[in-house]
């Protein structure tokens, strides 16, 4: 079986921190849903932006849906096809209504407004929050905007979904619904997190970030 | 978007919880600012002053139909007259003519009296208006509005990011505010609490940028490539029309009394 995503010898470092990844070696397959682990300023968040080109590596070679991706023109399909869920909604919600934001996405992919619409309408609806279309994003609660975050990012249909720290500041129930959401999703994750009881819920293999190399927990 | 920025302290609310609803916010909001902009050149181009005393009229009209909310009206008129008020203290004196009367020794003349009375009513007139018609609209429904008059996009974005991230900004201001209080801060007139607020607004323009930076990211992880697409439904009516005849007639109507002949 083909990795989905695969990280060769990637190494990046920070003008300040130093060497953060050291010649990483990472694979995600279908129906995986792996865990990232390690301490804080490991580079564990570094690693999921080399995976979607938002930094360039050092050196090393990422290898995504079938090709190797090394400028940006080859990152902008990885994008659309690995979704990724940052560490604050806040960052990620940037149109004033909720549906507007779901529809960012499928708009850029080229598909029209009616399409977009019914689109947005479709995953809001899959994740539970029907009636929140015409919610203003920044009036949300924390658990409500992880999940249109989440909504936002699978309106695009990614084969993969990396998230991080997906259930930072979130509350029991928030966390318990998150959980039974993601669990019913068939893509295949990495997740960034530092609650085993969230991870033990959810992965299927655990990696840790360690001193520069991602290895097997 | 019924409720945009309704909890929020400094950005700029919509008017949506203020005032109620009438029939000048039926129009469609591509009418209410091309109306605007009309009226606005209409009367600050009057060379006579009964044009803008009607234009001042006209706009008390529109304020009165748009039920606006009569203190927060007065609040921001009364802001903008405070400037008002030094031009026409000031204007008499520093405009040459015949003069009305002396102060030191100075000639107050009547032209910069009337002249000072112009800016006064051309002033009024059009934040009146613009109150009325512009105000009443939410800020995003503004920014969507200029983005289908076609204003260059990056001006729309800039609008529309500004509305949607001044509270947020605002928020992490209160956030650092707040945890000086927490560690005994009060604000003297000492050097501590110049250096101190100094930091407060640096720490507050690097997280701006450290943040539009992940927002950017964010957008490009989502297919972002410069442009932004407005999902609103603006619907052109009849009434639309008849509202940008009624200011062509207005404007015929000023051109032919002479307004604009000196």
């Amino acid at each position: 079986m083909t990795a989905l995503i695969t990280a060769e010898q990637l190494s990046y470092s920070y003008p300040v921190r130093g060497l953060v990844l050291d010649q990483v070696n990472m694979s995600l397959y279908a129906n995986e849903r792996v865990s990232l682990e390690g301490s804080n300023g490991a580079g564990k968040t570094t690693f999921l932006n080399l995976l979607v080109g938002l930094n360039k590596p050092k050196s090393g070679r990422v290898i995504a849906f079938g090709r190797e991706r090394s400028v940006e023109a080859d990152f902008v399909e990885v994008r659309a096809n690995a979704g990724f869920l940052f560490q604050d909604p806040d960052d990620q919600l940037f149109c004033p209504t909720v549906l507007e934001d779901v529809a960012f996405g499928p708009l850029n992919q080229g598909k029209s407004m009616d399409e977009s619409k019914q689109i947005a309408t479709e995953v809001l609806e899959c994740l539970g929050m029907v009636g929140f279309e015409e919610r203003v994003t920044h009036q949300l609660s924390g658990g409500e905007k992880r999940l249109i975050t989440l909504a936002a990012v699978l309106a695009m249909r990614p084969q993969v979904l990396l998230l991080d720290e997906p259930s930072n500041a979130l509350d029991k129930a928030a966390r318990l619904r998150l959980i039974d959401v993601l669990n019913n999703l068939p893509q295949a994750m990495i997740i960034i997190s530092h609650e085993p009881s969230f991870l033990d819920a959810l992965v299927t293999r655990r990696t840790r970030l360690e001193r520069g190399k991602i290895i097997d927990a | 978007m019924p409720q945009f920025l309704e909890h929020s302290m400094t950005a700029w609310r919509g008017q949506q919880v203020e005032h109620q609803q009438s029939w000048v916010d039926r129009f469609d909001p591509r009418a209410k600012v091309l109306a605007m902009a009309m009226f606005a050149l209409i009367v600050v181009f009057s060379k006579i002053l009964w044009l803008p005393l009607m234009g001042l009229v006209i706009a008390f009209c529109f304020a009165l139909s748009a039920s606006l909310n009569l203190r927060r009206t007065l609040r921001r008129m009364i802001a903008m007259d405070m400037f008002v008020v030094v031009m026409v203290v000031m204007l008499p004196f520093t405009t040459p003519g015949t003069a009305m009367f002396h102060i030191w020794g100075l000639p107050a003349t009547y032209e910069g009296f009337e002249y000072a009375i112009s800016i006064a009513l051309k002033a009024n007139a059009v934040v009146l208006a613009l109150l009325a018609l512009v105000g009443t609209l939410e800020a995003s429904t503004l920014g969507h509005t200029l983005g289908r008059l076609r204003v260059p996009e990056k001006l729309v974005h800039l609008l529309l990011f500004t509305v949607r991230y001044l509270d947020v900004i605002s928020r992490e201001y209160r956030r650092m505010r707040k945890a000086m209080k927490a560690r005994a801060f009060v604000p003297r007139n000492t050097l501590h609490t110049w250096r101190s607020f100094g930091y407060l607004v640096g720490m507050l323009l690097v997280r701006s940028l450290e943040r539009s930076e992940r927002i950017y990211a964010a957008m490009k992880c989502r297919g972002y490539c410069g442009k932004l697409y407005l999902l609103d439904s603006m619907q052109w009516q009849m009434r639309d029309t008849l509202l940008l005849i009624a200011m062509a007639v207005f404007a015929v109507f000023a051109i032919i009394s002479g307004a604009y002949i000196a």
